[in-house]
């Protein structure tokens, strides 16, 4: 035995023990993302902050990382936006009001709002990119005079894949955020009249001081050198810019390894970094 | 330092056996390797082994584990983390895999709290002996790991007809104290000395040709290497043999399988690899570490850098598994970290 090792641990008896949450409403977006809201046992308070995540437990299928996608300035149960592209993001989809599911966390880091405040805001985000932005989006317009200006940029494949479309229309017409959008395609049979183009397409338009603005980006693997280079001509600073990034999560604790980026764990040192952080981390792919 | 005649040993062994409510594992020759495994009778037990199959660290993180079970209840879940909190009496730990634990214990008890892996070693304990052979690929008297005065309960080193035995802890002291010991003579405890400083580092054959203290920068100076991360890893078949092995790993995957009535099920843990392909792979079609040089580099970077750089240890304490169980004869650590030396100088050239 070791000295240390007979005291048992006194933050929670078991960081395995997950807590049980019911889904109390859904919503579709698209055929393969849509929004659950999750109401924890007992009421209780998830107590995240923006851009953490969860690990969700789908009875019987799997475990996975997911981003909290509701502000914790909204009250009461928290919400997820989940894409269906494998075994425990389809059996979730065809889970609705009622049922239970597993919730461990929040775990990560999240966007700090508090690093934020009183600075102008760039959010950049791609596809399901937008999930984990939105509660930082969210947080800062319900907290408005906290922060300076506020922009948005939304690129979505085609626009029958955009989320939150209701949430859209509100930040289209409000004036106290600018608010960009664009569809990298539109085909035949959907109406766009807005931008078409990738989302780089979008940033030169934007107007931002560089070196006031705090530019958090969040989007596909792909999407992050192209939006770096453009925020480069921009003139925005390194560390002006923060990235949430996604790996491969088995445990969200930082000891089964398969998150690890050099010696980075993107569970506990991220999802959110820095930009200097992970600039010369090969593995970062930034 | 306490003496122990060996006879009195196997007894005190065989009366654990039939006394102890924990199981008494120890090292054995199962005919073709040796490995841990419960002990019927301490006669069975190979103390002056070379290395055994699998180290000891099957016993605190197994190699599967349930650590969470679930069942319905009114239509919601009910999740219960569970810990099976069963230890062992491990007897004939070589310093080395001594060394692996408590760099596991940095990692599972001190930094992240893991419940399962602290209750396991919370209940074991740890009865080493000093190393009489060493295996052909073994090349811990480099890495600073064929002896260690901390880690065991009980350390035993083989004096003839006797065992010297260094107590470790107040476990140890009480498990030892049904026997008849007396306390070393200087002489005794001066052939202790001698063993671990002479006699414990001529046998190895295998060596680190530099000291491990520099292998953080000699891996990190590599790390564009690429030319030679895929000479390398050339032959490799990516089976994960080299991780499955080594007593450093750690790293799991994590499967839910439900319960044939159909009303719960459990979460449980097995170890995995990084030298397994889809190690990284995430939904999608991508693969975050793709190329087998990548995997490797990983393997290695974290062996002798990552680990070091967020606990202080070098997570490759030598013990040589690696490189016996690779068939394609790829996952030598110590020839690989010498070439990266050489490597090193050669580009400073
Ligand atoms: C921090 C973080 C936040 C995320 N937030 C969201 C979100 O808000 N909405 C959303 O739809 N998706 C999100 N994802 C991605 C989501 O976790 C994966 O789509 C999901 O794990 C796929 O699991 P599956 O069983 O459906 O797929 P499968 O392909 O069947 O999964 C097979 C295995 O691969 C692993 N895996 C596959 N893809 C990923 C991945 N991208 N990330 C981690 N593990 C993976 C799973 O753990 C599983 O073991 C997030 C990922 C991370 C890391
Ligand atoms: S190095 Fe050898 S043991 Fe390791 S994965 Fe490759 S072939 Fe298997
Ligand atoms: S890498 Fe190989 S030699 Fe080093 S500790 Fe692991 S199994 Fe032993
Ligand atoms: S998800 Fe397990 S270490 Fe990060």
């Amino acid at each position: 035995m070791r000295s240390s090792t007979s005291e048992k641990f006194d933050i929670k008896e078991n960081e395995y023990q997950p807590v049980n949450g019911t889904i109390t409403r859904t919503h579709n977006f698209t055929e393969d993302d849509k929004l659950f809201e999750i109401q924890l046992l007992e009421g209780k308070d998830l107590g995240h902050q923006p851009g953490q995540f969860v690990m969700l437990l789908v009875p019987n299928v799997g475990e996975v990382p997911i981003s909290v996608t509701s502000s914790p300035t909204k009250p009461g149960p928290f919400e997820l936006t989940i894409r269906a592209v494998g075994n425990v993001t389809n059996a979730i989809h065809k889970m609705g009001p009622g049922d239970s599911v597993g919730i461990r966390g929040p775990y990560g880091t999240g966007f700090k709002p508090e690093i934020f405040e009183g600075e102008d805001m760039l959010y950049i985000a791609g596809g399901i990119g937008l999930a984990p932005l939105r509660s930082m989006i969210n947080y800062s317009l319900d907290n408005r005079e906290k922060f300076g200006d506020l922009t948005t940029v939304y690129g979505a494949k085609e626009p029958a894949e955009q989320l939150y479309t209701d949430e859209l229309q509100d930040w289209k017409e409000r004036d106290d955020m600018e608010y960009l959008e664009t569809v990298d395609q539109c085909p035949t049979d959907q109406e766009w009249e807005g931008r078409i183009g990738v989302i780089t397409t979008c940033i030169p338009d934007v107007n931002i001081d560089p070196d006031t603005t705090k530019v958090l980006v969040c989007g596909p693997p792909v999407m992050y050198q192209f939006v770096l280079e453009e925020l480069d001509d921009l003139a925005v600073p390194d560390e002006n810019i923060y990235l949430s990034l996604e790996r491969n999560m088995h445990c969200g604790r930082g000891l089964c390894g398969h998150c690890q980026m050099n010696e980075l764990y993107v569970c506990t040192d991220g999802p959110v970094f820095n930009y200097p952080e992970v600039r010369d981390k090969e593995e970062a792919e930034v | 330092m306490k003496i122990i005649d060996k006879p009195e040993f196997t007894t005190l062994i065989d009366e654990k056996i039939s006394s102890e409510p924990r199981d008494v594992v120890g090292v054995q020759d199962d005919g073709e390797k040796y490995v841990f495994d419960e002990l019927e009778t301490a006669d069975d037990l190979a103390l002056d082994y070379d290395v055994t199959m699998l180290s000891p660290k099957k016993y605190i993180m197994p190699q599967r584990e349930t650590y969470l079970e679930y069942q319905k209840s009114n239509g919601d879940y009910e999740w219960r983390a569970k810990t099976n909190p069963e230890g062992k009496v491990i007897v004939g730990i070589h310093p080395y895999d001594l060394v692996a634990i408590e760099q596991l214990d940095k990692i599972f008890i001190d930094t992240f709290k893991d419940e399962p892996y602290r209750a396991k070693r919370e209940n074991s304990l740890l009865i080493g002996v000093n190393m009489q052979k060493a295996s052909e690929t073994a090349f811990a008297g480099s890495m600073g790991t064929a002896t260690t005065d901390s880690g065991y309960d009980l350390l035993l080193t083989e004096l003839g007809d006797r065992y010297a035995i260094e107590i470790g802890t107040l476990e140890g002291k009480e498990f030892l104290a049904p026997a008849e010991t007396r306390t070393a003579r200087s002489e005794e405890i001066e052939e202790v000395n001698r063993i671990e400083e002479e006699d414990i580092p001529d046998l190895f054959e295998n060596e680190l040709e530099f000291s491990p203290d520099e292998l953080p920068t000699v891996l990190e100076e590599n790390y564009d290497n690429m030319e030679f991360w895929e000479d390398y890893s050339e032959n490799c078949v990516s089976c994960g043999t080299c991780n499955l092995v080594c007593p450093t790993c750690c790293c799991f995957s994590v499967e839910m399988t439900r319960d044939l009535d159909g009303k719960g099920g459990k979460q449980t843990r097995r170890w995995d690899g990084c030298l397994l392909e889809d190690f990284a792979a995430v939904a999608g079609d991508e693969n975050f570490r793709e190329e087998k040089a990548e995997r490797h580099r990983h393997r290695l970077m974290r062996k002798g850098r990552y680990i070091y750089e967020r606990y202080g240890d070098i997570a490759c304490i030598g013990c040589g598994r690696c490189t016996s169980e690779c068939v394609p004869n790829v996952a030598d650590p110590c020839d690989i970290y010498n070439k990266l030396k050489k490597e090193m100088t050669a580009n400073a050239q």
